[in-house]
């Protein structure tokens, strides 16, 4: 499109301020004071990161952190999209929206109430208050701790969590791409004799695959910073610490300013490759313009 | 016949969605239960035990929204949410569409690294801004103002908005701008007349989200507004509701649908927004 | 709809910027405290008659995230006027980065000599500066019990932790579980478990031990330490002892574990908490007579020579802002008038010593402060002293790991990893 030159920065210069003051500023204050210690008055160089990078709980944190990227991104993308096509067949449709929705409505404290009553645990003696534990004691199993048993079990438990709240998100932004695709080409397709299954993966998916894109970039920077579920629920306790939940730790509890921002760069870094792969896109639209 | 297949091959397709439907909503039905009963039914027996005998009401009680309405005292509570949230929503939204129109279909120099930068901004954690923010809020007089808030949810809301509806006005038909162009109409004009109708389903849905997460915040209203009752929003009042070593968390079930109420019934009301095939009939073939 | 919309935006920000409130007016203090709840109301209370005689507004936010917004606030230079502090180890670290005020330069510090115990006062200073008030404490080191059930069954209270431990085997042997332990806090699990090691370091090494310990004069591989642990692990670790064996001091409410108390027939009949457990049986027991139904024996000596120390933490304001009307309120908060409305609503033990025991809502609440104020020793909670990466941070986790079945070796050495860390800076 042809504008004049100025143009462009009248739709940009709120935008841009309004970034550089809340993130870019304060993004910049942090890499500063990173190279700081906890208090900020002592230069100690990369101590900071060496510190991210030797510290057992760190280290931990980011194989959580990848455990997520690998089940959560997947989870909430594919069920977000196979919600939103499906949902759009049937009459009640906006009931079951709300319904995948209502997570997303709930505050952090009503969710980690919610699901301590899910997983909650009592010994095989007493009458279970946890739903999960309820059904295994119907099928005469023992009672299992849910959000202790390490490694694994614990930070799936608290993905399902992730999942459960972030679905509707995904399921929201999907839906509202979804009905953008013109039904002329569902129906011609119809017309052709092509299965329902062939028309989601030849049309629908292909159409689709740039919001795909940007909910699945969404999600993994949400797992970066996922934060709130873990800290109400474990506080990462038993392996189930995370990048996020350290930073603010390191920041609000133990108020070591130094490694809280080294933590924060960290989180910058981890996000290049997402960036390499928004830019590409970026190309690609610039070229058919 | 034919019609009769398809009721038939339907029903997968509703027993798939319904199954889906009644996992998610089970935890919050265990919520919304939990809140009509008394803490010490709580404690010894599970929410689901009530089913046995539904219509038993000496189990269940009004006590938890008794005590947090009249703790809450939701009028002044509910009056400030509304002046923070409203304009901490329209405002990034608007803001946010100009900059996401200009990304899209306008040249200009530097546009891609803004744009890297707009993506790096994404995964900034806000707990890492709020000193440096604050103090110059300070400085302002703008702490502790309702303006100070909305700049700041403004500000923090804006990269994911931005990105959100970049991508949707970027996958607009191109024949629509040129002939547009052609027509002589001005950029602002075919913003209005064209971007905004046609982006309607993806603002419905970034209204909703960036509505519900200045509904739902806490830290940033706790930091930046504080939480005096004069202008504490809900949540800093439904937090302090629990004592300091958690006494009264029941309490917390009842206030999640207090407080849910507006944000879902927002939701519902902008389904309409998410019609099919909105972009139908402008492409001409 | 563009214009509308715009036009509905004005109005409400046209509402909102006259609608504006600026924090701290003249006459009035912030004050930012951890209240929240039924706390907060009783902190209303208190402050009450202040606002109605010196006609001084106080605008009191009471939230669970305190350590957030405090640090935003006082690292952007805009600190409440006071602020009650999660801690003593915190008022160290605000003090030392002078942030706080001096307050010997205005208060009668004859007054609070003849008012407080040394203790309150010591924990108070920092380096010559008086900078934190006490204005009531909890006691931690008792253990609860059902006194019908205890004499349904025969059982007496025991005085040594040998008894202590006999009667725990003489339960089992008669088909009883004699512990209800449970260490689940959300984002503060493992601050109870914290609790039994200190009441426990109390009983068998010398107070000044205890305070090396605390200070990380001793190292955690030390085996004083390790034998703290170890009596611990005693008890938490014997899957017999506890209700629900390790499995449930991990996942259980702290709030919640006295509840196996109060079952028929008791799924446990001892459960070792402070003062502050007793609104908890009464929110889920609300016909529970304090003193019959429930009661408490001090948490009992284990090395004789050390008699029975207690172990308690205390609510802590200090002052950020100096302005007359801060003053007033630190002047009000630390007198006897104040102190009794705040222990008289919550059963809170108070730190003034003209607090009148009559103020106290029951007897069980005056049979405590009885046992504070007649304890040989009394130290702070330890973990409160400790930099917060230790006392709320490897310390919880440490314990809570040692409970799920980690060495003991493994547990102590993160611990110490984290001190030697901690401390240096």
């Amino acid at each position: 499109m042809r504008t004049k030159k100025i143009t462009p920065w009248l739709y940009i210069t709120p935008a841009a301020f309004l970034l550089f003051f809340f993130l870019v500023y304060p993004s910049i204050n942090t890499v500063y004071i990173s190279f700081f210690n906890y208090n900020s008055e002592k230069f100690v160089g990369i101590k900071n990161y060496l510190y991210c990078f030797s510290n057992e709980i760190m280290l931990n944190s980011f194989r959580n952190n990848t455990l997520w990227v690998v089940l959560f991104v997947p989870l909430t993308v594919s069920l977000g999209l196979i919600i939103a096509v499906l949902v759009d067949r049937v009459k009640y449709e906006s009931i079951v929206k709300s319904i995948i929705f209502m997570p997303m409505a709930i505050s952090f404290v009503g969710a980690g109430v919610i699901w301590k009553f899910v997983y909650a645990y009592r010994p095989a003696s007493a009458a279970q208050t946890g739903i999960l534990n309820a059904l295994r004691s119907f099928f005469q199993l023992e009672p299992l701790p849910w959000l202790i048993i390490r490694p694994w079990l614990n930070n799936f438990c608290l993905i399902i969590v992730g999942v459960w709240i972030w679905t509707g998100f995904c399921m929201v932004i999907l839906s509202a791409s979804y009905k953008g695709i013109p039904r002329e080409l569902l129906e011609a397709a119809r017309v052709d004799g092509a299965t329902e299954f062939k028309i989601f993966w030849k049309i629908i998916l292909p159409l689709m695959k740039p919001t795909i894109a940007v909910v699945a970039t969404t999600m993994t920077i949400n797992v970066l910073k996922v934060f709130d579920i873990v800290y109400v629920m474990t506080n990462g306790n038993f392996n189930t610490e995370v990048i996020a939940n350290r930073m603010y730790k390191e920041m609000f509890i133990f108020r070591n300013y130094g490694r809280a921002s080294a933590i924060a760069v960290i989180l910058l870094v981890l996000i290049i490759p997402m960036i390499i792969i928004n830019i590409q896109r970026f190309r690609e639209q610039e070229a058919i313009r | 016949m034919k019609k009769l297949i398809s009721i038939f091959s339907g029903i997968p397709l509703h027993l798939v969605i319904i199954t889906i439907a009644l996992i998610w909503i089970l935890p919050s039905v265990g919520l919304l239960i939990t809140s009509f009963r008394s803490s010490a039914d709580v404690a010894t027996s599970g929410w689901w035990t009530v089913l046995q005998h539904p219509f038993n009401f000496t189990c269940y009680t009004l006590e938890n929204y008794r005590e947090v309405i009249i703790r809450i005292g939701i009028g002044k509570a509910f009056w400030n949410t509304l002046l923070i949230t409203i304009p901490a929503t329209i405002i990034p939204i608007l803001i946010a569409s100009f900059a996401a129109y200009a990304f899209a279909w306008m040249d200009f120099p530097g546009r891609r690294l803004l744009f890297v930068i707009l993506v790096g901004l994404l995964v900034v954690p806000l707990q890492m801004t709020m000193i440096p923010i604050l103090r110059v809020f300070n400085k302002l007089g703008l702490a502790g103002t309702f303006p100070g808030i909305w700049f700041a949810h403004t500000g923090y809301g804006l990269p994911l908005i931005i990105y959100l509806l970049y991508n949707f006005i970027s996958g607009l038909p191109s024949e629509l701008f040129d002939s547009c162009s052609i027509d002589g109409a001005t950029p602002f004009q075919i913003f209005k007349k064209l971007v905004i109708p046609l982006s309607l389903p993806a603002l419905a849905s970034v209204t909703i989200f960036q509505f519900l997460w200045v509904w739902n915040d806490l830290l940033v209203a706790l930091v930046y507004l504080g939480g005096t009752p004069d202008v504490a929003p809900l949540t800093v009042r439904i937090s302090a509701l629990v004592g300091s070593y958690g006494q009264d968390w029941e309490l917390l079930t009842a206030a999640a649908f207090v407080s849910m109420i507006l944000p879902l019934s927002l939701f519902l009301g902008l389904q309409r927004y998410f019609v099919k095939g909105i972009l139908a009939g402008s492409v001409k073939g | 709809m563009f214009k509308k919309l715009t036009f509905s935006l004005l109005v409400v920000l046209l509402i909102g910027i006259f609608a504006v409130n600026t924090f701290a007016a003249s006459g009035s203090v912030t004050v930012l405290g951890v209240w929240t709840g039924g706390e907060a109301e009783a902190f209303k209370k208190m402050i009450a008659p202040f606002e109605a005689e010196t006609g001084i507004k106080v605008e009191f936010t009471g939230t669970r995230d305190l350590p957030a917004v405090l640090t935003t606030q006082v690292e952007s230079g805009n600190p409440p006027d006071v602020s009650a502090l999660p801690n003593p180890g915190q008022m160290v670290e605000f003090a030392k980065a002078g942030k706080l005020v001096d307050l010997s330069t205005f208060m009668d510090m004859e007054v609070l000599q003849s008012d407080y115990s040394p203790t309150w006062l010591d924990l108070g200073t920092y380096k010559g500066k008086f900078c934190g008030v006490f204005i009531s404490a909890d006691l931690k080191s008792l253990v609860w019990y059902n006194p019908k059930e205890f004499a349904a069954a025969g059982y007496t209270v025991p005085t040594t932790w040998e008894e202590m431990i006999a009667l725990s085997d003489k339960m089992v042997a008669d088909g009883k579980t004699p512990w209800a332990i449970g260490f689940e806090c959300g984002a503060a699990s493992g601050w109870a478990g914290t609790d039994w090691i200190e009441d426990i370091m109390l009983r068998t090494v010398e107070p000044e031990v205890y305070d090396l310990w605390v200070s990380h004069g001793i190292s955690w591989l030390d085996e004083r330490v390790q034998r703290a642990f170890e009596l611990f692990g005693q008890i938490a670790l014997n899957e017999k002892y506890v209700y629900g064996g390790s499995n449930a001091i991990l996942t259980i409410n702290f709030g919640d574990s006295p509840d196996a108390l109060f079952t028929t027939p008791p799924n446990a009949y001892m459960h070792r908490q402070a003062t502050f457990i007793k609104s908890f049986i009464l929110d889920h027991f609300p016909n529970l007579v304090p003193g019959e139904d429930f009661d408490f024996f001090p948490f009992p000596p284990i090395d004789p020579e050390y008699g029975i120390p207690a172990l308690g933490a205390a609510d802590l304001f200090a002052m950020f802002n100096d302005t007359p009307e801060a003053r007033a309120f630190m002047e009000y908060i630390v007198s006897p008038e104040a102190q009794e409305i705040w222990v008289g609503e919550l059963g809170k033990l108070s730190a003034n010593k003209r607090v009148n025991p009559a103020a106290y809502p029951d007897d069980l609440t005056r049979k405590a402060a009885k046992i504070l104020s007649e304890a040989s020793t009394f130290r702070f909670d330890g973990s409160d002293l400790m930099p917060s990466a230790v006392g709320a941070g490897s310390f919880w986790t440490g314990v809570l790991d040692y409970v799920s079945g980690v060495p003991l070796k493994n547990v102590l050495m993160t611990i110490e990893a984290s001190a030697l860390d901690a401390y240096r800076k």
